[in-house]
């Protein structure tokens, strides 16, 4: 019936009418999805376009050094002659709004590279795992071992090993977090291979190889999209944590922990070098953690009705 | 209650404590391979850019980087199963007896941050599940949320800002020790403690929320419901006791969380604890140092989570071995 109303056009009428009906339907059912994906967006293209809404973050002004935000002045704190920027300028004089957009890239970088690093890596091992007995002996014990080692600790050892390179800081957050995606990925796949259609396919003589990437794969794309998720949420926080104790980003690289960092000595009398960035980790990480939660409310509805 | 009794739970006992070694052996080896793993030589990494070749050749032979790996390998077994983590190369001074000095506050804070988030969690969570989809419940479980996500530094200066800077409550940095008498103590480790508890306080206050409800849907309540049992003793004494499982292994995995938040709060507040002196021997690339405080922070995670596994054995006799 469809196809007939929209006999004009490639797509009949009816048919997009359905798609935008579906589309509102998953917005009304998952909100946070919806909000906490629009509010990263944002956050993603601001640290994008970040060379068309501030300006350089590393040009220095001696002359207007440790200068209140001019935001506050709204509120009635400061006087009108001595502000300097929307968020004050820090001990050098630099634009301290510039830096904290800026400093959206290296969170947003390290948090998505740490969550596709770990997740590819745990995800081999994973598979790895659930179906080969012998690795999975070798595998298991040495990701239990890595577990024991708090996380924190070791990046901090690691980078205090490999020296401070955003690379590095993406790395040494990577290793600790691959053990437990193992294990999400092992959980899924012990499930998945007693299930009939597997026990099927494998009686109908088909290999392991296309077992694993044809009946077992695709079931642990939904687990592993929300685990990922908390994952970057939690590389977020380490590299800002990595940066403030000295161990992670460059200094001269303007991040979110490395501008807290640095903002730490003057805390007390000039407070909006730590605060700005301090509240742009927060919220970032809260949206991230935000948009974990709605992802594992949609996809996987078992583990939702545990959790809430 | 009674308390299991029979062969087979001695042989979980006994199980459970051996299975820790395996898991000891991977961290160790993963800690003696941290300085292997260095690009170049780790020797001339520990001892800075600026070092003269007879300083590195000192660090070498120091730490027996001139021997075949195996024979290191297990010459540093042999040494930490006697007790020796080795000599620091900044001070000079055995790593076991620097980490002796720096535990009383770290062990201070963690667990004054355990006792505070399960006070404050355990009830929440279930005064959540008890008024499951009202705003009360929702209040919580926003604050959850909130208290997940903000990074403990983040609240620690917040913190500061409101109850030292303008409130002047409490002081803004430094420890006082316990044995300089228990009001100082408190006063110096209130504010790290709430800080470093907000994150556990969310934590378990979600999965206590979770278990809580999980076990009021349960026949047994409704049994108890129904015999005329008042509302706080099917709380307590019915659904919290069996909602605790998932509860107490959560302080386990969190102790995780704990560990690397210690590390965060002292260098915020200035607490000379261990975490101080693993920011320290970082900076410093003081490797013996490094390496015995993540052997000892380690093995506080697995002593503590086999403590939580041995404690099933008494919280839910349902469990079979």
């Amino acid at each position: 019936m469809a196809a007939v109303a929209g006999a004009g056009s490639v797509y009949p009428s009816g048919v997009v009418q359905a798609r935008a009906a579906k589309v509102a339907e998953f917005a009304r059912r998952n909100p946070t999805v919806i909000v906490s994906a629009s509010v990263l967006l944002l956050m993603a293209l601001m640290a994008g376009f970040a060379h068309h809404l501030a300006s350089d973050p590393m040009a220095l002004d001696p002359a207007v050094r440790l200068k209140p935000p001019c935001m506050m002045e709204t509120f009635g704190f400061e006087s009108r002659t001595s502000c300097r920027g929307w968020f004050g300028t820090d001990h050098l004089g630099r634009d301290v709004y510039a830096r904290t957009v800026f400093g959206a890239r290296i969170s947003l970088t390290v948090g998505l590279a740490v969550a596709a690093l770990s997740t590819t890596f745990g995800l081999v091992i994973g598979l790895l795992a659930g179906y080969v007995r012998l690795f999975d002996a070798i595998a298991m014990r040495v990701m239990d071992g890595l577990m024991a080692i708090p996380s924190i600790l070791l990046a901090i050892a690691l980078m205090a090993l490999f020296g401070s390179s955003v690379q590095n800081v993406i790395i040494a957050i990577s290793v600790p977090e691959i053990p437990r995606v193992v294990r999400l990925v092992r959980a899924v796949v012990l499930t998945i291979r007693e299930m009939p259609y597997v026990e099927a396919a494998v009686s109908s003589g088909t290999r392991l190889p296309r077992i694993l990437l044809r009946h077992i794969l695709p079931n642990t794309f939904a687990p592993l999209m929300v685990q990922a998720t908390y994952v970057c949420a939690a590389a977020v926080i380490v590299e800002a944590l990595l940066s403030f104790l000295g161990a992670g980003t460059p200094p001269e690289i303007p991040s979110w922990g490395n501008m807290m960092a640095e903002g730490r000595v003057y805390f007390q009398i000039k407070p909006w070098m730590l605060l700005f960035p301090g509240i742009c980790l927060a919220l970032m990480v809260l949206f991230v953690n935000l948009l974990g939660d709605g992802l594992r409310d949609t996809l996987d509805p078992r583990i939702a009705r545990r959790m809430r | 209650m009674r308390f299991l009794s029979g062969p087979r739970v001695y042989a979980y006992i006994v199980h459970r404590i051996l299975a820790t070694i395996p898991v000891m052996g991977v961290v160790g080896v993963a800690v003696f391979m941290l300085l292997h793993l260095t690009p170049g030589d780790p020797a001339a990494v520990i001892a800075g850019d600026y070092a003269r070749p007879e300083d590195i050749a000192r660090i070498r032979h120091q730490l027996g980087l001139d021997r075949p790996v195996h024979i290191q390998f297990f010459t540093w077994v042999g040494s930490i199963l006697s007790g020796d983590l080795g000599v620091s190369i900044f001070s000079d001074l055995p790593v076991a007896h620097l980490i002796g000095q720096r535990l009383e506050p770290t062990f201070a804070l963690a667990a004054a941050t355990l006792v505070f988030s399960v006070v404050i969690a355990v009830p929440m969570g279930v005064l959540a599940a008890w008024k499951a989809g009202t705003w009360t419940d929702r209040i919580i479980m926003i604050f959850a949320v909130l208290g997940f996500s903000v990074p403990v530094f983040v609240i620690a200066y917040a913190l500061m800002w409101v109850f030292s800077l303008k409130l002047g409550w409490f002081p803004v940095q430094g420890y006082k020790s316990i044995s300089d008498g228990l009001g100082p103590f408190l006063h110096s480790i209130a504010l790290p403690t709430v800080a470093l508890g907000v994150i556990y306080v969310a934590l378990m206050a979600r999965i206590t929320r979770a278990s809580m409800l999980e076990t009021l849907q349960e026949d047994y309540i409704r049994t108890a419901r129904a015999k005329g049992v008042d509302n706080r003793s099917v709380l307590i004494r019915h659904a919290l006791r069996n909602a605790s499982v998932p509860i107490v292994t959560i302080i386990g995995i969190g102790i995780a969380l704990l560990i690397g938040g210690v590390v965060v709060t002292e260098s915020v507040f200035n607490i000379p604890g261990l975490g101080r002196l693993t920011i320290d021997a970082v900076l410093r690339r003081d490797y013996p140092v490094i390496q015995g405080v993540i052997l000892v922070f380690s093995a506080a995670y697995v002593i503590v989570n086999l403590l939580i596994d041995l404690s099933y054995t008494v919280l839910d006799p349902r469990i079979r071995y």
